[in-house]
């Protein structure tokens, strides 16, 4: 019997991605959220009627890097303008990919209310404790104790609060039908960070609600680690103040 | 025979090492060679051990790797075929 070996490619660039090299710091797993996403809106076979709302902050040129129609939005404000671009074309699909400053910190009233209306948009939340672009301040999402730029003696509660938990937020409303959250520091939650951006989107595909994903990731530049320490610490610390998991499924 | 190969995108690569760790068989290192924004280049240091998982890639947080797997084209064994 002849032993015939083929390569077969078991790993590629999504379609959905265009060939422009990301803007991020090595390590960040803005990328990775990015690759996921692409892979989803592949998956699905969406691409076509796919808009990605960008937010401001480290992702901003994330129309860049879709193979997809999208708008970046003032900042905060990306779940509203989601909110008009799905009520005017409701056969679209609308993501918004926002950070932690851009969706908990100045777009705080957008996001509440777009999650309490149900708008049937999917909400990429990254949630990385820290602004990464302007240079490593406090984020509503900074942990206790965690040295930022504004806050060198690290986060006081006393004068500076605790950390804002979205998902568990979003998760008190009536109408989300997905609430949920990710992280990225391994192979394994990875794979199930996929899963659940996927049920997201294919929620909004079959269902036309309101999801929300927020997902852990790191800030290699911004905590002043290297990435695979980052990786550690998500999963040692971070994961400790919010906890991983599905918080709604009414799907 | 390798049953696997991770092709790196030198130019995408940004030398941050997830891939290096990520991988279950030690296939990859961080290599001497920078790429033209001087990053250190990920690539096969043992490409003997690689099974084509696809770890690296998936854990790769700039999209610079392609994996490739061998596939017995006759119907023999199915190994590790997905």
């Amino acid at each position: 019997m002849p032993e015939t070996q083929t390569l077969t490619k078991v790993f590629a660039r999504p379609r959905s991605l265009t060939d422009k090299r990301f803007t991020y710091c090595p390590g960040c797993h803005h990328g990775l959220i990015t690759r996921i996403l692409g892979s989803a809106i592949d998956k699905l076979g969406i691409q076509e009627k796919t808009v990605i709302v960008a937010p401001v902050g480290c992702a901003v040129f994330a129309y860049e890097w879709f193979r997809c129609d999208g708008v970046q939005a003032a900042h905060g404000r990306a779940a509203a303008v989601a909110t008009g671009i799905k009520r005017a074309r409701p056969d679209l699909t609308v993501v918004s990919y926002q950070g932690d400053g851009d969706l908990a910190a100045i777009g705080t009233a957008e996001t509440i209310h777009a999650a309490n209306r149900g708008e049937a948009i999917t909400v990429i939340f990254v949630n990385n404790q820290i602004y990464g672009m302007t240079g490593g301040q406090m984020a509503p999402t900074t942990l206790d104790g965690q040295r930022a730029t504004s806050c060198p003696e690290g986060r006081d509660p006393a004068t500076m609060g605790h950390p804002l938990r979205v998902a568990e937020l979003i998760a008190t409303l009536a109408a989300p039908l997905y609430v949920t959250r990710q992280s990225l520091h391994d192979a394994k939650h990875i794979a199930q960070a996929t899963q659940a951006v996927e049920k997201a989107l294919r929620y909004q595909v079959e269902k036309r609600g309101y999801s929300l994903v927020e997902i852990v990731a790191n800030c290699p530049t911004g905590w002043k680690m290297p990435p695979q320490k980052a990786n550690e610490h998500i999963a040692g610390t971070v994961t400790k103040v919010f906890p991983l998991g599905d918080l709604v499924d009414r799907g | 025979m390798p049953k696997g190969k991770a092709v790196v995108d030198a130019e995408r690569c940004k030398g941050c090492g997830l891939c290096v760790t990520a991988c279950p068989f030690g296939v990859l290192e961080l290599s001497a060679t920078y790429n033209s924004s001087g990053y250190p280049v990920a690539a096969m240091a043992h490409p003997e051990k690689c099974t084509g998982c696809a770890l690296c890639a998936q854990t790769c947080p700039d999209v610079a790797i392609e994996v490739y797997r061998e596939k017995a084209a006759s119907g023999s064994a199915a190994g590790g075929s997905t």
